[in-house]
């Protein structure tokens, strides 16, 4: 029955799912054409998509206009500390909330769950006044300690471990294995999807966040590349090749993640939804 | 409680309690990282609900003022219009995105090929960054020379809305970009029900003769049901918590224009020299209510459905 559908209905099906993923890409295909332009080139119609003397020194002048090096090199370092610190305590954390059993264990879990369910909006002035207090505002450590023990990666790694069978560590205990051990050679070993889902998650959330270094980083040096992006726009704002170009590389690590890790990022929609 | 091991000689330490033994284990696997979430997540939200009940500007001394922050905001006409603007921006990205994830992920799941090109490509902007995109929907709503207008004229209206510049037009312009970036994520959503529908269904249908617009309305739809509802409560609760993309587009102007929620608990909390704390943290809870409400219908509705 259903290879019997007319082949008229299929063409109309790919010509609407053509033309619907051409105007979603079309905003992108701009940013990429335009980050090629002069300025004045850049809205001339009409549009010349390919540019035909692509302006590289676009890419260059990024550079040497604002501190764009060091922006990238702030963004790098956050996305690294902060996403090895939230696997690996997270991975840890649920490990002990999945298999071990001791009394208090559910009461300190439910705490998690339940911030879960609380927008950071919510809390992100009185975490800031704390901040602030303990003299962490306008340093990267501040925002590293803020950003790394969101409750979602110790939920995520938790709901991996509970469909590992438990028969699997009482066999590996009788061995002689303590639980150090069973978690390091064989609770990570089993669980590698996850840790690539939350690797992934940590690392596009902290690379592409931009109220949180806004609120924190005010001084030029510690600032990340969405604020330079952000700081081009209000500098230079009739640049507009410039700003292309800038919000191309800010793109960048993103777009290659995503090209190589796909099946992670779709996997991180059924269970970060629960994000909320 | 691990002082008292230390003096314990080993020889008892091996007895020591099954119990308290598992205890430590369990607590030494997860203190790195609740300590952390103590101190920087748990207590910022405690402190939250605190300081919602208390008039402080940071620098003199904080005072208890009961119920009055609440009752000032709901007599502020930022904070009143803020809410108002965020529940036009709620019920139009919610319906806009909703229908756009159902539709993408009806077409994509007709069993076409190169399925994962056009997944990706839909999904790809909900994971690229914000202020990237922001930038470049600027200049494609440029009153003058943007391309979008000068589309528009082409095709014969001759005077285009003054989009993000027009305070009229610039919260729909916002909307556009938000059921463009958040569509994709849905759409995957909405795919992974649609993939445990059977197929055998459809033949079914197709046997008593119904056609699969009927099909779709009658049975597909009602069996996407608590995806949907999934969807619609999700988009609800991103759409209270806007803020990076509308800053980047448009600082919440022109005037008050595109100013939601979080942007006026920004204003009064971050965005001054005068802060109000008080009130920001009054604001926030109200947000928080409206969060958790939806959260709430979602786990007894999702209990309910599964029993």
């Amino acid at each position: 029955m259903i290879e019997k559908r007319s082949p008229m209905r299929k063409v109309l099906i790919y010509i609407a799912l053509i033309v619907i993923t051409v105007v979603t890409l079309l905003p992108l295909v701009w940013m990429l054409s335009a980050s090629l332009k002069l300025d004045k080139d850049v809205f001339s119609v009409p549009i010349q998509w390919i540019p035909k003397n692509p302006e590289w020194a676009n890419y260059s002048k990024i550079w040497e206009k604002i501190n764009f090096g060091l922006y990238t090199f702030n963004s790098v370092k956050l996305t690294v500390i902060i996403t090895l610190i939230q696997v690996l305590t997270s991975s840890f954390a649920a490990y002990g909330f999945a298999k071990c059993k001791f009394k208090g264990r559910d009461t300190l879990f439910l705490a998690y769950v339940a911030t879960i369910a609380i927008p950071w909006q919510v809390y992100m002035l009185p975490q800031f006044i704390e901040m602030r207090m303990l003299g962490l505002t306008n340093s990267h450590l501040g925002y590293i300690l803020m950003q790394s023990f969101i409750a979602l990666g110790v939920f995520l790694m938790r709901q991996a471990y509970m469909s590992i069978p438990d028969e699997l560590l009482e066999a590996a205990r009788i061995d002689g294995l303590n639980e150090y051990g069973i978690f390091f050679r064989i609770i990570l070993p089993l669980s590698g999807p996850s840790l690539a889902t939350l690797t992934i998650f940590s690392f596009t959330t902290i690379w592409n966040d931009f109220m949180g270094p806004m609120i924190y980083f005010s001084p030029d040096r510690l600032k990340t590349i969405q604020l330079g992006i952000r700081l081009f726009m209000g500098q230079y704002s009739s640049e507009f090749g410039l700003i292309m170009a800038a919000s191309v590389v800010a793109l960048v690590p993103v777009a290659i993640m995503f090209l190589f890790f796909q099946r992670y990022f779709v996997q991180g929609v059924a269970t970060t939804g629960l994000k909320g | 409680m691990a002082k008292n091991n230390n003096n314990v000689p080993a020889g008892r330490r091996k007895g020591m309690k099954l119990g308290t033994r598992n205890t430590l284990v369990g607590l030494s696997f997860i203190a790195p990282n609740f300590i952390g979430f103590f101190i920087f997540i748990l207590i910022p939200v405690a402190f939250s609900f605190v300081l919602s009940f208390m008039k402080w500007d940071g620098f003199t001394e904080m005072t208890f003022v009961g119920l009055d922050n609440f009752v000032k905001i709901f007599k502020d006409q930022y904070f009143v219009q803020a809410l108002g603007r965020t529940l036009y921006y709620a019920v139009f990205a919610v319906t806009l995105t909703t229908f756009a994830a159902l539709g993408l992920a009806v077409l994509v799941n007709k069993g076409i090929k190169a399925v994962g090109f056009f997944r990706s490509s839909i999904f790809f902007p909900y994971v690229a960054s914000t202020v990237a995109v922001g930038a470049v929907w600027r200049q494609l709503f440029m009153k003058d020379y943007g391309p979008i207008n000068a589309f528009l004229q082409l095709i014969g209206i001759e005077n285009p809305p003054g989009w993000l510049a027009s305070s009229k037009w610039a919260l729909p312009a916002v909307i556009i970009v938000t059921v463009w970036k958040s569509m994709g994520y849905f759409m995957i959503v909405y795919l992974g029900a649609l993939q445990n529908i059977p197929q055998e269904l459809e033949e079914a249908s197709a046997l008593d003769g119904a056609s699969k617009f009927q099909h779709f309305w009658r049975i597909t739809f009602p069996m996407l049901a608590p995806s949907t509802f999934f969807v619609v409560l999700m988009n609800i609760i991103n759409s209270f918590k806007a803020f990076d993309l509308i800053w980047v587009l448009t600082e919440g102007g022109p005037g008050q224009a595109t100013t939601l929620m979080v942007n006026y608990i920004y204003n009064n909390g971050f965005n001054t020299t005068t802060p109000k704390y008080g009130i920001a943290s009054a604001a926030a809870m109200v947000l928080f209510a409206i969060v958790a409400i939806i959260t709430i219908v979602q786990f007894r509705v999702e209990k309910r459905t599964s029993n």
